[in-house]
């Protein structure tokens, strides 16, 4: 039995790695040049507690399912997980009931721990916010994470356990011959006996191409700005949910920056790549996160970006199976944390009748990567002594050594975006002006590559040209 | 009659201070200095008139190393040279090397161009680890 | 882990760096280097133009050059290459590092810090568009031409009229690319007047005030930028103009690092250290010097204050105690920066002041103590005062103020 897998977002690499517990032949196809690149590497971040979905959609059925298995999956694939809790903020009376509903409608989906807090609660909790609030929903089981690092995770895993990565492959079409789905890729043709395609903004494109109808989707931007200032909140911070969505949030990230943002664009289906950002976006979010907390400080700014939601009129996920194919449309928010339990339910659903024995040897751990700077000191010590590269310091915002870029490469990364979004090393308030030099000549060694192959992300990406003498 | 003199303004700052004086300056027709204004002490005066004459320029720029800890030495014209010849200047020392190891202030190209002005090494770099 | 101790250990060993180690060597005091890189220089070993060492080699020598002369002056001292001080305890006057040899704990007696300045980059400016690959802060740029030997690109544009910029503007052309021109956002230029001249008019390259970008365009490699004219820092619309280039080089503005004491050191609204005229931090046996302290334009005053810095490091090492701070200096009207917080008021001293606006003829008064006339004062030329107790009331709250004479 072999199954394609088509998409390395989060939702495709956990379908993966589900399909590698049982004794079957997994093959995932990316056409980007990593994992994780698509939706899922321009988002909040965020495992929403899971009390804004209204009863009946998909979104309810499997958001505060998925959140909760994040715990374990952060285990055992060693990705951080911070469970920091969130707040939806109420600046009216209006407001103040809509967050009752919200926390009765949580209730009903299942979500554990909510609490209104009053306006002095609400200060405790967040200090920082704006002293016109008089009433906050707190719910303590929202969480974030880094979702590229849990989708390259996930990947990791599921190779250790046989799957095959195909990067940069795209799907150019797909067709039914025999019982079998032959894959026409930009790299050749590929058979399987099941496909799921978990493609994002695309997903619905593969489907037409299979003669499956789905509702089509549009990209909505979302911008954000990415600030250098730690600790000016330390939960998620929403206003109250309006027509448009969850509104711009203020929120720590993983890597103890703070994120301002998304905004809420639709822009039309031939827009699925129009990733740029906008004078009147960004203005927007400035304002916009400042009613929220006055504290918020513009002039930290580390750099903007943009995700797309992958949008459809019915506002929720569709999951479709047609014969052994399966698509997976309108992963929008909240996507990412669902993704565990989509994955789960998907993998049920496609190997049900059929008798698969589980794989008594699969192994659900990933190896922690290295991270020096969370060392002890006798950690440190002893690590430098084995391998002295784990003792150059390369990135100096972040701290990231020598050891743990080439750790990077060896993990898959061939890029400078692959090395940052792995290690942070050119994350940080420098954006790489120092460190850029000193990794590149990492991957010339590593890689055996002159500067010029050397790419930022894609594949006409280079980043310098030509000798000077 | 003779027609009047054609004579012409040009705006210059002057860089010999950090003040950088506006300086309004009058050539004639030739181009020959005339007289300036706007300067706030003679070495502007002189400053402008070697601007329109033959301005000078030192000119700093790399080599190629061969068998080098680095691909390149920095080096520059000892003196200043007439600005007019420094993409001459740097065509020849595009087209030069040096092998590793090189001394700061080691001549690296005696009088380019024949302006009579060396072209020396700015830094050491030493040879290659086991070359 | 392994320990050392030294009388005076010093962060850095860029100019000021250098400065600090001759200061401190020049009292007989053992003396630590810590350095990141691996070497001596700093900033200087990329900035290959001349213009280095007017005043302390009274000549024009190019950055290299500065600092290999510089480094022959100092006599024997003991250093620390490629390693990086994770944190400093000035409770206990230690501080821990990483490098490949392991991990130190290193006490000190005083300690000096020479970490020079970080560029800000492009990206913090929340310029819209797309994020591709060719963008270069102007340091970046200048690494990958004079020291790897890289070309960045073949067409650029310049963010920004900072001194690297335009150093920048003129290096790329010296090597056939072509710079399209530079872009200040700013109604006035950011660097030198000498570098707009010999670097951007030398070579027709035009500068461009009150214009800067709007848009970034390209997904992979920089396709080109949209240029706007501002006005009160906001664009003018309809002004716009696309500019096709595949190289952004940004020079807007360098930061004093100063990241490993941002808790412990207190620090100006600009991120600079504040010291006094010994070049001392609030903390009684740190000192600070060079661009960590405030961006210098000349070289020779980072090490000059490395020196100050040094030998009074030396100084308190060996136990001596220096004078009090007798008075606190603050930024008046039309001026933007004081290299300079507090005062012991027992020495003359060079303080460096940086106006807030191009004025004309500007007379800077400390309180009402008239103390320096300036024919034309530029946000970006340093003014030198020379500060003397013998003559002017340096004690209490001292004001610095540069006000423009009214043209007659
Ligand atoms: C602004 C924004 C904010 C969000 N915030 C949150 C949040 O806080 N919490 C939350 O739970 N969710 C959030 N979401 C939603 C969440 O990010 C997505 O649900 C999730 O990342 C979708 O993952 P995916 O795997 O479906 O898509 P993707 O990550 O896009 O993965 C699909 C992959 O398929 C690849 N692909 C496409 N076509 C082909 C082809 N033909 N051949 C081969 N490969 C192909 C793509 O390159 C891509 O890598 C947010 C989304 C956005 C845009
Ligand atoms: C592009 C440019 C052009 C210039 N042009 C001229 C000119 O023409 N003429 C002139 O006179 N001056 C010029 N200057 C100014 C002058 O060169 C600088 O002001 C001076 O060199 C700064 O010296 P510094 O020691 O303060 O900083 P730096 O040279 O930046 O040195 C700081 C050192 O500290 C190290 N360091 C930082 N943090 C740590 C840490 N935590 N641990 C260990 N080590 C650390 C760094 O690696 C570096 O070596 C120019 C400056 C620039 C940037
Ligand atoms: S004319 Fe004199 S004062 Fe004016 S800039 Fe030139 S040297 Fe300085």
């Amino acid at each position: 039995m072999k199954v394609a897998v088509i998409g390395a977002g989060i939702v495709g690499s956990l379908i993966a790695r589900e399909f590698t517990k049982y004794e079957i032949d997994v093959e995932v196809f990316e056409k980007l040049p990593d994992v994780g690149w698509g939706i899922t590497k321009a988002n909040s971040g965020i495992l929403h507690a899971g009390y804004d979905d209204e009863p009946g959609t998909l979104r309810a059925k499997y958001c505060a399912k998925g959140n909760e298995m994040y715990d374990r999956l952060s285990k055992d694939l060693n990705f951080e997980l911070k469970r920091i809790g969130s707040l939806v903020l109420a600046f009216s009376e209006e407001e103040l009931n809509i967050l009752k509903e919200l926390e009765k409608r949580g209730k009903d989906n299942g979500v554990k721990g909510l609490k209104i807090l009053n306006r002095i609660e609400s200060l405790e909790v967040e200090p920082n916010l704006s002293r016109e609030v008089i009433s906050a929903l707190y719910a303590p089981s929202a969480g974030i994470i880094a979702p590229w690092e849990a989708a390259q995770a996930a990947i990791e895993n599921a190779v250790e356990n046989g799957a095959m990565l195909h990067l940069s492959t795209e799907i150019k079409n797909i067709s039914n011959e025999n019982n079998q789905y032959v894959l026409d890729t930009s790299n050749g043709e590929f058979q399987f006996d099941m496909v799921i395609n978990a493609a994002g903004l695309w997903a619905d494109d593969l489907a037409e191409k299979t003669g499956v109808k789905v509702s089509p989707l549009h990209p909505r931007r979302g911008e954000y700005i990415l600030l250098d200032q730690p600790g000016v909140v330390r939960t998620v911070i929403f206003p109250t949910p309006s027509e448009a969505g969850k509104g711009i949030l203020v929120l720590p990230t993983v890597h103890d920056t703070v994120l301002l943002g998304p905004t809420s664009q639709d822009l039309p289906p031939t827009q699925k790549e129009s990733t740029k950002t906008t004078f009147d976006g960004l203005s927007k979010i400035v304002k916009s996160a400042q009613k929220l907390v006055p504290a918020v400080n513009i002039s930290k700014t580390i750099r903007t970006f943009a995700g797309l939601r992958p949008e459809n009129d019915i506002k929720d996920f569709v999951l479709k199976r047609e014969g052994n194919m399966m698509h997976v449309v309108a992963t929008r928010s909240p996507g990412l944390s669902s993704a565990p339990a989509i994955a789960k339910d998907i993998v049920n659903d496609m190997l049900g009748d059929l008798e698969i024995k589980k794989r008594s040897d699969f192994n659900p751990h990933r190896a922690p990567l290295v991270k020096v700077i969370e060392m002890s000191d006798k950690e440190r010590e002893n690590i430098i002594a084995k391998n002295p590269s784990y003792g150059r310091v390369i990135c100096r915002c972040n701290h990231v050594t020598e050891g743990e870029v080439v750790d990077a490469i060896r993990h898959g990364a061939r890029t400078l975006d692959g090395i940052k979004f792995r290690t942070t090393a050119m994350f940080g308030r420098c954006q790489g002006s120092f460190c850029t030099v000193k990794i590149m000549k990492i991957m010339k060694r590593e890689l055996g590559k002159n500067y010029e192959e050397i790419r930022k992300n894609l594949p006409n990406s280079q980043i310098v040209d030509g000798d000077v003498r | 009659m003779k027609n009047a003199p054609k004579t012409k303004m040009m705006d210059m700052t002057c860089v010999v201070c950090p003040i950088g004086c506006h300086l309004k300056v009058t050539v004639d027709e030739n181009g020959n200095f005339l007289s300036v204004t706007g300067n706030r002490c003679p070495r502007g005066e002189a400053y402008a008139k070697e601007e329109i004459t033959d301005p000078k320029r030192v000119l700093p720029t790399s080599v190629k190393v061969i068998g080098g800890e680095l691909p390149l030495t920095s080096v520059r014209t000892e003196k200043a040279i007439p600005k007019r010849l420094i993409f001459s200047a740097m065509k020849v020392i595009k087209s030069i090397q040096v092998n590793a190891p090189v001394k700061r202030g080691q001549i690296i190209l005696e009088n380019i161009l024949d302006t009579g002005v060396n072209v020396i090494a700015t830094r050491t770099v030493k040879k290659q680890n086991g070359k | 882990m392994k320990k050392l101790k030294y009388d005076v250990v010093v962060l850095g060993g860029g100019a000021a760096g250098m400065g600090a180690i001759n200061g401190a060597l020049s009292q007989n005091v053992s003396v630590l280097l810590i350095e990141r890189e691996a070497s001596t220089g700093g900033v200087l070993n990329q900035c290959i133009h001349n213009g280095f060492g007017v005043h302390v080699f009274k000549q024009e020598l190019s950055g290299p050059e500065y600092h290999e002369m510089y480094m022959e002056k100092l006599s024997r001292f003991d250093a620390m290459y490629e390693t990086t001080v994770l944190n400093v305890d000035v409770k206990s006057n230690t501080l821990n590092t990483i490098s490949i040899s392991g991990v130190y704990e290193i006490k000190y007696g005083s300690l000096v810090l020479a970490t020079g300045a970080r560029e800000r980059p492009f990206e913090a400016l929340r310029i819209p568009g797309y994020r591709p690959a060719g963008v270069f802060t102007a340091g970046l740029a200048q690494h990958f031409v004079n020291l790897e030997n890289r070309l960045p690109g073949h067409k650029a544009v310049i963010v920004g009229s900072g001194d690297i910029g335009l150093i920048m503007a003129r290096r790329l052309t010296l090597e056939g690319v072509e710079v399209e021109g530079v872009y200040e956002i700013m109604p006035y230029q950011g660097g030198l007047t000498r570098n707009i001249v010999q670097c951007l008019d030398d070579f027709n390259i035009p500068l461009h005030l009150s214009t800067s970008i709007v848009e970034v365009h390209g997904k992979d490699r920089l396709e080109g930028v949209t240029v706007a004219k501002f006005e009160n820092g906001h664009p003018v619309r309809k002004t716009e103009r696309f500019v096709k280039c595949d190289t952004l080089v940004a020079s807007v503005g360098l930061i004093p690092e100063n990241d490993l004491v941002n808790e412990t050191i207190e620090l100006s609204d600009g991120s600079g250290a504040n010291v006094d005229d010994l070049m001392r931090t609030n903390i009684y046996n740190v000192f600070a010097a060079g661009n960590n302290v405030c961006i210098h334009d000349l070289v020779d005053f980072a090490a000059v204050e490395g020196e100050i810095a040094g030998k009074n490091a030396a100084h308190v090492a060996k136990g001596k105690e220096l004078p009090e701070r007798m008075g606190i200096l603050k930024k008046g009207e039309g001026v933007g920066l004081l290299s300079t917080k507090y005062t012991i008021a027992a020495e003359p001293f060079k303080l460096f002041v940086r106006v807030k606006k191009p004025m004309g003829t500007t007379i800077l008064r400390l309180n009402d103590q008239k103390i320096k006339t300036v024919l034309a004062a530029k946000p970006s030329e340093m003014i030198e005062v020379k500060m003397d107790p013998s003559r002017y009331n340096m004690k209490g709250n001292l004001i610095l103020s540069a006000m423009e004479v009214d043209k007659i």
